[in-house]
């Protein structure tokens, strides 16, 4: 067995820097530092690293292809199984998926798996590479995908791809779903989801926005005019404490302050409309990937001092571990171990203190980690605003609307293993279904019910 | 043919409040009484709800009738005709629960006569004995008279300076109606926050049913901020995909317009920045 050389690091903006505005925190790897990391991949022939891939990107090619300086053909094999690289690299939890299952992560450091990716469609977008998509030939048959998020973003693409015709419905004003409101800028630049929006564009599909399925037209309709329906409406909902004073002003879902930051910039206001509350002692509860964003956004929305404050401890948080270093680095603290009881307001109606009750572990609960236990002790924490970052619940608009769609305890929509839900015609995918995934799975998702349209649709001629 | 958003119409019907008609066929062709649009007046703008006052489904349009109180709402008074707005979603919210009831009382405050209309005609339309009663701080503001009259039994009209009409609060009409033996099987109420907790106080105390359609701020209109939320009955509620019409006698007001307060700064450095630029629009003689 060679030496196996350390992992080549991702050049990042030094922390006072980064937290002045929300521009990309990672750099990126140059063409010199990619070809530096891909040298160092075994080229393993039985690919481990392939099946932590939930798209199932054939990874040792493309990095061999990159070590090899054939960039524009890495492109094309990356390209092949995952539409959106330039968002993947930059998301993907590739700690728990792909790099999980390389084998170098047993001997020492993982292939920046990631980064690669990441390199390589930022390389190919800067030299203006585009795949060429088959000449479609019309199958002569109409999908309607409901919620532009990854999942329906992939519905698409592969539909259109086959020669279907597809409208993409978005309640929003902007398409791309978590990408563009949840993600912030400084992890995921807009404009990269705007180029991949872009991309469905040319090839055909239809974006309607401002349509609310349930609402503006209903699934109903959608099945008189289509010949399927793709439902991947998300996991949007965002759950509450039910603690009292919950409603307190500048108490924040997290889903409320990353929106008014990401979809409306209320950074920038006023030159755009829509405000924000710039608090100067931040509390953000919770412990996952949402928190450190809502963290880092308020840092960087000026705040004086930021604390998460999460039930278990650092071993248990959620949170993708380079978020929490990059939090960390930013001057973001963690209080352990205390859960909220109650928020207390001044006489204007503002938050101002938070009771928080003080937890010790216990045994381990349904999802393997210790279960959080009140000690009985309770303590205050000064805040002027909150930032509430517990988690979300399927949106529920469609179901509500659709009862013949069938939804289990926790209102996800019930679907068997490609996809289709109880609802003759209707498929779905993504976060509806799963509850919160990643971009990655949903994605997935989407490129399973896709083939299942498909089969149903064409190949079967079931419908 | 209209564009999509286009502005088919506009008309000044008092100082500050502008009707407008804006073709959106696809909103159009399902919206009911008691729902609501999000529009975004140009591409930096907030994502602003209006009350859909009336549509038709023929021609594609839908009417709104809004206050100029901030930049949002002045930024689409100066929309002239034939114009685009950038963007209108919708229709959003439940529909109005319109049944037989037998008497009920339609309450309107100022901008909002506008948003009691379509509701004030589709109670009237199942043949409901429809009382309503309209307010406005002064008669010059006083909107949609001649349209609640055509579709109500009986018109009351309140000022606060009585310039016209009686001379208080709805909630004071309100009051006097219930005092004079009247017994309504339903209070439907939209207006300021500040009047719909004085009315609620009144069908609290007479044990009458009472609707309020809400008005906190939002920004998705989908359920998914939770900017709306709003305390009905202890329980936290989304006003934009549960509402907006909740039991105004569970409501917490105090909280509401608490939370309508919220940016009462930035609005306030927001709308100087913005007069400083354009002026006040021209039409304040109106
Ligand atoms: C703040 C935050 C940070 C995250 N960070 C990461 C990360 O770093 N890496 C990662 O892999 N995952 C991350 N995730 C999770 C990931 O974003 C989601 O798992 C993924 O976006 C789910 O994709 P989706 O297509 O199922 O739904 P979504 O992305 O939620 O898209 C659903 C879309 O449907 C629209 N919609 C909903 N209802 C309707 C309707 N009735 N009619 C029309 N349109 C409708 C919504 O507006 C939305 O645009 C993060 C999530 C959040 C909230
Ligand atoms: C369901 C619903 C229906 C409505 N229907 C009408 C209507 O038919 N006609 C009408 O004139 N107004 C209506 N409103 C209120 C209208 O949305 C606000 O007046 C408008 O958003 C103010 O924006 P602005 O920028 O002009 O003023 P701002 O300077 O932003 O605010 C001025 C006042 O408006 C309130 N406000 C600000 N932003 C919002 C927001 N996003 N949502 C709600 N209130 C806000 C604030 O409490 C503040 O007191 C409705 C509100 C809701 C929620
Ligand atoms: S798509 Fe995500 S999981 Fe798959 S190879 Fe790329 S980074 Fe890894
Ligand atoms: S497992 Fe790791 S070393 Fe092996 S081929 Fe995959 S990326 Fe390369
Ligand atoms: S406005 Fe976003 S949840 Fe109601």
């Amino acid at each position: 067995m060679p030496k196996i050389k350390p992992r080549v690091p991702l050049p990042k903006r030094p922390p006072e820097e980064r937290i002045k505005d929300f521009n990309e925190v990672a750099l990126g790897y140059d063409e010199k530092l990619a070809i530096e990391e891909a040298s160092r991949c075994l080229q393993c022939p039985n690919k481990p690293c392939v099946k932590g891939c939930p798209v199932g990107v054939d990874i040792p090619r493309f990095i061999k292809l990159i070590r090899e300086r054939r960039f524009e053909e890495a492109y094309k094999v990356i390209k092949d199984k995952c539409p959106i690289p330039a968002i993947t690299g930059r998301v993907c939890p590739q700690e728990r998926q792909c790099e999980k299952y390389c084998t170098l992560a047993k001997l020492g450091q993982p292939i920046a798996i990631g980064a690669l990716e990441r390199f390589v469609a930022d390389w190919a977008r800067e030299h203006g590479i585009a795949v060429e998509h088959a000449p479609k030939t019309s199958v002569g048959k109409k999908v309607a995908v409901v919620g532009s998020g990854p999942a329906g973003i992939v519905v698409a693409a592969d539909l259109a791809r086959l020669g279907y015709e597809v409208t993409m419905f978005e309640a929003l004003h902007v398409p791309g779903g978590v990408l563009v409101y949840g993600i912030p800028e400084y992890r995921l630049p807009k404009k990269i989801v705007y180029d991949e929006i872009n991309y469905l564009r040319e090839l055909g599909v239809n974006i309607e926005i401002g349509v609310s399925v349930g609402r503006t037209i209903t699934v109903y309709d959608l099945l008189d005019e289509y010949d399927a329906v793709f439902v991947g409406t998300g996991a949007g909902h965002p759950r509450f404490l039910n603690v009292p004073g919950e409603n307190l002003n500048y108490i924040y879902t997290a889903n409320e302050f990353l929106t008014r930051i990401n979809l409306m910039r209320a950074y920038l206001f006023p030159e755009y409309d829509t405000p924000i509350h710039r608090g100067k002692r931040v509390a953000v509860i919770g412990g996952g990937n949402t928190a450190m964003d809502a963290a880092r956004s308020a840092l960087r929305l000026g705040a004086e001092e930021v604390h998460v404050l999460y039930r278990r401890t650092r071993a248990e948080m959620p949170a993708r571990k380079e978020e929490i270093e990059n939090a960390e680095e930013e001057g973001v603290k963690f209080v352990f171990l205390v859960q909220p009881k109650g928020f207390i307001g001044n006489d204007l109606g503002n938050v101002s203190e938070i009771m928080l009750k003080k937890m010790r572990l216990g045994e381990p609960d349904a999802s393997g980690r210790p279960r959080p236990i009140p000690t009985g002790e309770t303590i205050t924490f000064q805040a002027d605003m909150v930032i509430n970052a517990i988690g979300f619940y399927p949106n529920p608009l469609i179901p509500q609307t659709t009862p013949e769609i069938k939804t289990d305890k926790k209102g996800r929509i019930i679907v068997d293993s490609e996809g289709r839900t109880s609802m003759p015609r209707v498929y779905a995918g993504g976060d509806i279904v799963i509850g919160e995934g990643t971009v990655i799975e949903a994605m997935g998702w989407g490129r399973k019910a896709a083939l299942a349209i498909h089969k149903d649709l064409t190949i079967n001629k079931k419908i | 043919m209209p564009r999509i958003y286009e502005v088919l119409r506009k008309k000044i019907l008092a100082p500050r409040i502008k009707e407008m008609d804006v073709y959106v066929p696809q909103i159009a062709k399902s919206a009911k009484p008691g729902q609501f649009v999000i529009v975004i007046p140009d591409e930096k703008g907030e994502r602003t709800p209006l009350t859909l006052v009336d549509w038709n489904r023929d021609e594609g349009w839908v009417r709104l009738v809004f206050l100029e109180v901030g930049v949002s709402t002045m930024k689409l008074g100066m929309k002239e005709p034939g114009s685009t707005l950038y963007y209108v979603a919708g229709p959003l919210g439940n529909p109005t629960h319109v049944e037989k009831f037998g008497t009920v009382v339609v309450i309107g405050g100022g901008v909002a006569i506008a948003a009691a209309y379509p509701i004030a005609r589709a109670f009237k339309e199942v043949s409901n004995h429809v009382i309503s009663v309209i307010g406005a701080r002064s008669a010059n503001l006083l909107i949609y008279e001649e349209l609640m009259r055509s579709v109500s039994d009986e018109l009351h009209i309140t000022t606060d300076d009585g310039s016209k009409g009686m001379k208080g609060f709805t909630s004071d009409a309100l009051v006097a109606l219930l005092n004079k033996g009247l017994k309504p099987n339903l209070v439907w109420m939209v207006g300021p926050a500040p009047m719909m907790k004085a009315c609620s106080e009144v069908t609290k105390k007479y044990r009458i049913k009472a609707i309020a359609s809400l008005n906190p701020i939002m920004v998705c209109g989908m359920g998914m901020c939770g900017a709306c939320r709003v305390k009905v009955g202890g329980k936290i509620r989304f006003t934009c995909y549960e509402g907006p019409e909740f039991d105004a006698n569970e409501v917490d007001w105090d909280e509401l317009i608490f939370r309508l307060k919220m940016y009462q700064k930035e609005e306030l450095e927001a709308l100087k920045l913005f007069l400083s630029k354009y002026g006040l629009g021209g039409d304040t003689h109106a």
